[in-house]
């Protein structure tokens, strides 16, 4: 870099128009271009290999090399036994865990942005600690809590999903807090000055402008719950969510099966943000 | 995270509460937070304590396990898993490292070139995200393969005879050596660096950088004098979330690495599930992987403030 810290002194002189154009500040902004291309390749380039490799017929246990071109994958998504019931089970463990944690974690964010009280950074702490832990380290202090209380014959749906609903808690506290800190509190002051019970200004006022931060905090606990690989692990007992299936692939057999659910998890959330894209953009244009 | 949710919304973030807005002396906001706090206290904090007890007990799961103080288990626990405890640090110090180097100039990019292009590059940086990680952690065992592009390349420049020299890479393979192992776990965690990094980045006034042009300073001296010292929040906020999370990782070291790549996740994994008398020595060990993290988050808490990194 150090041969770019010193433009020579006529360039200097020159008009800030010009020295803005050199040939040298040119090429590092094309620099910092071609880097982050490049990284962005590195970032995005597991989910093309994901959805190519959706459309190979391995040849043999392993989905690791292409063989060649086929789309059996992606007519009998759920010829492996196991693989579409744990799927179904990670949903479900998801959808309860996204409640509960949207809940709970909506409603500490209220108190949090809306009301003083004492405790506040003891408080901030523990709502902290969960996302700095180690995931290791939360699963197998939960795990040893559950194996010392009701044993390890108990675990199983309720526990993974106890466990989840704790880590996800913290995430939508943060994502909700953030929403409601950028609200306006005058549209809330004024429809109490219109003899709005405070019940209503908080269904009419409130909770529509805040129903966004809402949904991206239920949307975020739900990723976060269905992918998750480490805590669940140790709070599953017998079951298997979907990220255990991965996880037992790779010593059985990993299908090209594996893949298709890859790219319909890609492919969807394209989908739901294009969505959301379009439908903001009308309404925009609506306004 | 916030930029999940809204990436407008970031600058009112710290907006305090309007003076206005009277304290009220009642009892609402208790019965807001109770469920939640009660929630974690039982399944986080409680756990962490029992887990400092069951660190000193002795038994197996056929007879259960009894409190009897038996320090031995740290002994165990420190002395026996040594390579395990160099591994994960030196791993995740280099992931910290990696995802700083690579995630600094894309939320630089982001930030200040991005534009009208702003909300749809920060997209493609948390798309990927959505995506099962364990599928995308086994396409690196494709894209890395040993009849692969990538190999090729790297034999045929020679550098994978010098990263042999080194260590990191065994055998003319690239997947499962160190290598892969650091390469996969930089993948995973540099949406986490890239995040906070863009949110301060973000709320850098552009005319300081202007300004610093106008008074003469090159543009290296500019990122050094004003952009760098005004991301610093986003920088530490970034290398923490990298750090922790990559310390406790035995995801990709487990898929993308081999026996000589064990991290202490792995242990702590085997000794819970898979050993009928481990779980005391897992439970110390990972009460010592925990003192040990949370000595580091307290003295990097000290210097940015929870409040920032919330």
């Amino acid at each position: 870099m150090t041969t770019l810290t010193a433009p020579p002194a006529a360039a200097r002189a020159a008009a800030p128009a010009v020295r803005r154009r050199s040939p040298l500040a040119w090429a590092r902004e094309r620099v910092l271009l071609v880097v982050t291309v490049a990284i962005f390749v590195f970032m995005l380039l597991p989910n093309a290999v994901i959805l190519w490799m959706s459309f190979n017929k391995p040849s043999g246990k392993f989905n690791y090399v292409w063989n060649h071109f086929s789309t059996s994958a992606w007519t009998n998504p759920c010829a492996q036994a196991g693989m579409c019931h744990s799927i179904g089970l990670s949903l479900e463990i998801g959808a309860v865990a996204t409640i509960v944690a949207t809940v709970l974690g909506t409603m500490i964010a209220f108190a949090m942005v809306r009301h003083r009280f004492k405790a506040r950074s003891g408080i901030n702490a523990l709502l902290f600690l969960p996302m700095a832990a180690p995931e290791v380290v939360m699963g197998a202090t939960l795990a040893a809590m559950f194996f010392n209380t009701i044993g390890p014959g108990a675990l199983g749906f309720w526990t993974i999903t106890i466990a989840h609903v704790m880590f996800c808690v913290s995430y939508v506290v943060v994502t909700v807090k953030a929403r409601l800190a950028g609200m306006d509190p005058t549209l809330e002051r004024a429809a109490q000055d219109l003899y709005a019970t405070p019940f209503q200004t908080f269904m009419k006022v409130t909770l529509p402008l805040v129903a966004p931060g809402i949904a991206a905090a239920a949307l975020l606990a739900f990723a976060l719950s269905v992918d998750d690989y480490i805590i669940t692990v140790f709070t599953a007992g017998n079951l298997e969510t979907f990220p255990m299936y991965i996880w037992g692939s790779v010593q059985r057999a990993y299908p090209a099966q594996i893949d298709v659910i890859g790219s319909m998890m890609l492919l969807g959330t394209m989908a739901i943000i294009a969505t959301s894209t379009i439908l903001g953009r009308v309404r925009a244009a609506r306004k | 995270m916030t930029t999940v949710a809204d990436p407008s919304v970031g600058k009112a973030e710290r907006k305090a509460v309007p003076p206005d807005h009277k304290p009220r002396r009642n009892l609402t906001p208790w019965l807001l937070l109770l469920p939640g706090l009660i929630w974690l206290t039982v399944f986080f904090l409680i756990p962490i304590l029992t887990s400092v007890s069951a660190s000193v007990q002795t038994g197996n799961y056929d007879d259960g396990f009894k409190l009897t103080w038996h320090w031995g288990n740290y002994a165990h626990a420190i002395k026996d898993y040594g390579t395990q405890y160099w591994h994960s640090s030196l791993y995740s110090v280099l992931t910290t490292f990696f995802c700083l180097a690579l995630g600094y100039p894309v939320a630089y990019f982001i930030a200040f070139k991005g534009g009208k292009w702003k909300s749809l590059l920060m997209a493609l940086v948390i798309v990927p995200s959505f995506t099962s990680f364990l599928i995308r952690t086994i396409a690196w065992e494709t894209i890395l393969a040993d009849q692969g592009p990538v190999v090729h390349v790297l034999k045929s420049a020679h550098i994978l005879s010098v990263t042999q020299a080194l260590g990191w890479t065994t055998g003319g393979h690239v997947i499962n050596t160190p290598a892969a192992v650091v390469c996969g776990m930089v993948y995973n965690f540099l949406p986490f660096t890239i995040l906070p990094l863009y949110t301060s980045l973000e709320k850098i006034d552009p005319r300081l950088l202007e300004a610093g042009n106008d008074l003469y300073c090159s543009t290296f001296t500019t990122w050094r004098r004003i952009t760098l010292p005004l991301s610093m929040p986003g920088v530490i906020g970034g290398t923490l979330l990298t750090f922790i999370p990559a310390v406790g990782d035995y995801i990709n070291a487990q898929l993308l690495g081999n026996p000589n790549t064990g991290v202490v996740g792995q242990k702590i994994e085997d000794l819970f599930l898979r050993q009928t008398s481990g779980y005391p020595v897992g439970s110390a060990i990972s009460v010592v992987m925990m003192v040990g993290t949370l000595v580091l988050v307290m003295s990097y808490i000290r210097k940015a403030g929870t409040e920032d990194l919330l």
